[in-house]
């Protein structure tokens, strides 16, 4: 369909701006691996140091270029199927504040003045423009929301009957999680850090912990549900079939709207302050989030199983080899389908860290990054990416530059991951820790603390490292190849529809938001109530600020 | 009533049993292996204290104190067999505590005091590695407890 000019320019800056970010975050990804694996021996590698690489590549990549696409996207979803723009106003103001929040914690952080990794942890400080920009990049993105629900009211009154398009009911249900999980970051940064980061407070950790992961655990699923309506609204077109089940689909949305957010306290099993009994109310939810994954994974699969036999298979598994890998005209299903693989196993290494005390031999190892690379740095990151390319070059009508690479890009990317990860989680299980700078002691012959029983698992990661850096740089060249070249057809939003082989009456229940929001905030509260009483009550004492390299505390500067 | 592929019925079916499999996994090896996640202590400053107590000749407390960058008390050393309570807390930021051989893993967070009993039934030098970040000497925040060959297992 036609857009407007301002749509598509939005559209554009709200994709490339976070792609340009990309290569900062993407080559301080590989410089970790480095000095895991003992090749660099140092605090820092040109003028950056290790820990402000590492917070840039953790906001930059899973807050920042997730964050622009799911609204990018969502705007592209809302029109596309609505037939109707947002308003070109709002949709402006939320970029301005998006931006503006990225230019100011992109500046605290290049400047080395918040050197706290994306968990922004108290009572380790960082610049109060740091949480600033955070806030203001969160306010930013919740402005679409509100727009896209008038939108959805609008066309739902001449549609009374017509069941929601998937993807308007994906995108609205992403949005509202986001929404309702970033309530409690917002509250986090803006009362608790921002007075406490300018010396006027005093802040409780735990609490601060606890909210943080109330948004923090949604946030993976703010990440993945853009993925999912790709996979379920385009895969199975792209394959050359139909969607299994549209019910399934919309079963899956819906039970992701009720657990995403009650779960938040699975992240906090090792934390003192918080009562083991609600640590394993939060184990379960979580087990009850993972059926909604369960359900994608048999409808995808059989949506799959149903494009091989229409391309003429034989037998059980003679489906996986009709499918397009290797078709560049249909790039996108050679991103979704790596994504895919990885996410099997990012997705039953999540269960593991879910199973409660199965938590303890894992929890803060490299086991973890080793999991959620191949979720976010999975499916997620490849469907962002893909779709990036996509949109990009069919909305401005130009032909994708070097379409041969562009094909292979995700295969290369998955066989790093899947070898990087694999060095992560064996690491992780024999006691190596995420979130250090090994190079100066752990892989360092010279120190005393030397542990070589970890060099093969940081050479894997290393290996698996430099692969993922060379498909990032490619796909780099890629997009902004694109972007150079000349028009040469027209420019359309235009997004792969499937059909569905099993399409379900429309059932009221599954096409109404109000119970489903009521169910939601009933979880959160029977969830989180106990979780913030433990996190108040059992904090003794508040705590003052401690900049990074010093251990004696920042007094008060009232 | 809605018609639903009697494929999809399985699926959900055997996830809810998968699911329900792990849940009973999770809960017998709670029974049987006493595997817990760490407990919830109530506040107390007398915790930041870093000491270590014989409560009989196989019983210890231990009231561990992370600070940038360090583990005290620093020089734990117990007979094997022994049951330690280990009490951790923070004076600062936020550090972890993980003796991978033995899954204790705890966060030390200023303001809580988080507990875990650990059972050293081998002889042999055990690492603390400290696994969250904590500012600039993070990776040199390691600490051990030695365990040496008991004399009460040969008493008893």
């Amino acid at each position: 369909m036609q857009v407007s000019k301002s749509l598509k320019r939005l559209i554009y800056w709200e994709l490339g701006i976070p792609i340009s970010l990309l290569v900062i975050g993407i080559y301080h990804g590989l410089i970790q691996t480095v000095y895991r694996a003992g090749l660099l021996q140092d605090v820092s590698f040109l003028k950056i140091n290790y820990y402000q690489g590492l917070t840039l590549h953790g906001v930059i990549n899973a807050v920042v270029l997730t964050t622009f696409f799911a609204v990018a996207f969502g705007h592209a979803t809302m029109t596309y199927f609505l037939k109707r723009e947002p308003k070109k106003n709002l949709s402006w103001i939320s970029f301005a504040l998006m931006t503006t929040g990225t230019v100011l914690a992109a500046w605290a952080m290049l400047a080395g003045k918040a050197s706290v990794l994306y968990t922004f942890y108290p009572p380790l400080k960082g610049h109060p423009l740091f949480y600033l920009g955070a806030a203001l990049l969160i306010v930013g993105s919740w402005i679409p929301l509100y727009d896209w629900a008038k939108m959805y009211i609008a066309w739902k009154k001449e549609n009374r009957d017509t069941k929601t398009p998937l993807a308007v009911l994906g995108t609205l249900i992403n949005f509202i999680i986001w929404f309702v999980c970033t309530l409690a970051v917002a509250y986090e940064v803006l009362v608790l850090l921002l007075p406490w980061s300018m010396g006027l407070a005093d802040v409780n950790v735990t609490l601060a912990r606890t909210l943080f992961w109330f948004f923090g655990h949604a946030l993976v699923y703010f990440w993945l549900l853009p993925a999912y309506i790709m996979f379920y609204v385009m895969l199975p077109k792209l394959a050359g079939g139909k969607l299994y089940s549209d019910l399934a689909g919309r079963v899956a949305l819906f039970l992701f709207l009720l657990f995403s957010v009650p779960v938040g306290v699975h992240h906090q099993f090792s934390d003192p302050g918080i009562r083991q009994g609600v640590k394993f109310f939060h184990g379960m939810l979580t087990y009850a989030v993972a059926i909604p994954s369960f359900i994608t994974a048999f409808t995808l699969a059989a949506s799959l199983e149903y494009a091989g036999r229409t391309r003429g298979s034989k037998g059980w598994f003679g489906w996986m080899f009709k499918l397009p890998y290797l078709d560049k005209s249909r790039y996108l299903f050679a991103y979704f389908i790596s994504g895919l693989i990885l996410f099997i196993f990012g997705g039953l290494t999540g269960i593991v860290n879910a199973s409660y005390s199965l938590n303890n031999v894992v929890h803060n190892t490299a086991w973890l990054p080793g999991h959620f690379h191949m979720t976010v740095a999975g499916p997620v990151f490849l469907a962002i990416i893909g779709m990036s390319t996509y949109l990009y070059s069919t909305m401005s009508g130009k032909k994708v530059f070097l379409p041969k690479i562009n094909v292979i890009i995700p295969y290369l990317w998955m066989i790093g991951v899947l070898i990087f990860s694999t060095g992560l989680m064996w690491g992780g299980l024999i006691g190596e820790p995420r979130r250090t700078n090994m190079g100066l002691t752990y892989l360092n012959p010279k120190s005393n603390l030397y542990h070589p029983e970890w060099i093969p698992t940081t050479t894997l990661a290393l290996l698996g490292g430099i692969i993922m850096f060379i498909a990032g740089m490619m796909f780099i060249v890629v997009f902004f190849g694109t972007m150079i070249r000349k028009k040469t057809a027209e420019g359309l939003l235009d997004l792969p529809v499937s059909e569905a082989y099993h399409d379900e009456k429309r059932i009221a229940i599954f096409d109404r938001f109000k119970p489903w929001l009521v169910a939601m905030a009933v979880i959160i509260v029977i969830a989180y109530v106990p979780a913030i009483i433990d996190a108040n009550t059992n904090n003794g004492s508040s705590a003052p600020r401690f900049a990074p390299e010093n251990p004696i505390p920042e007094t008060l500067t009232k | 009533m809605i018609k639903v592929d009697p494929t999809e019925k399985k699926i959900v079916f055997s996830t809810m049993l998968l699911m329900s499999v792990f849940v009973f996994s999770i809960l017998y090896a709670k029974e049987k292996y006493r595997s817990d996640v760490p407990e919830c202590v109530p506040y107390n400053a007398a915790y930041l204290q870093p000491k270590i107590d014989t409560l009989d000749d196989h019983l210890y407390r231990v009231f561990a104190v992370a600070s940038m960058w360090q583990f005290e008390p620093s020089d734990i050393k117990i007979p094997a067999g022994s049951e330690v309570d280990i009490y951790l807390s923070s004076k600062d930021v936020v550090h972890g505590f993980n003796i991978a051989e033995k899954n204790v893993n705890m966060m030390a967070v200023y303001g809580s005091i988080n507990k875990t009993t650990v059972k050293f039934d081998k002889p042999g030098v055990y690492t603390i590695t400290c696994h969250e970040y904590c500012g600039a000497g993070h990776q040199f925040m390691e600490g051990k407890i030695v365990v040496t060959a008991s004399s009460i297992t040969k008493t008893k």
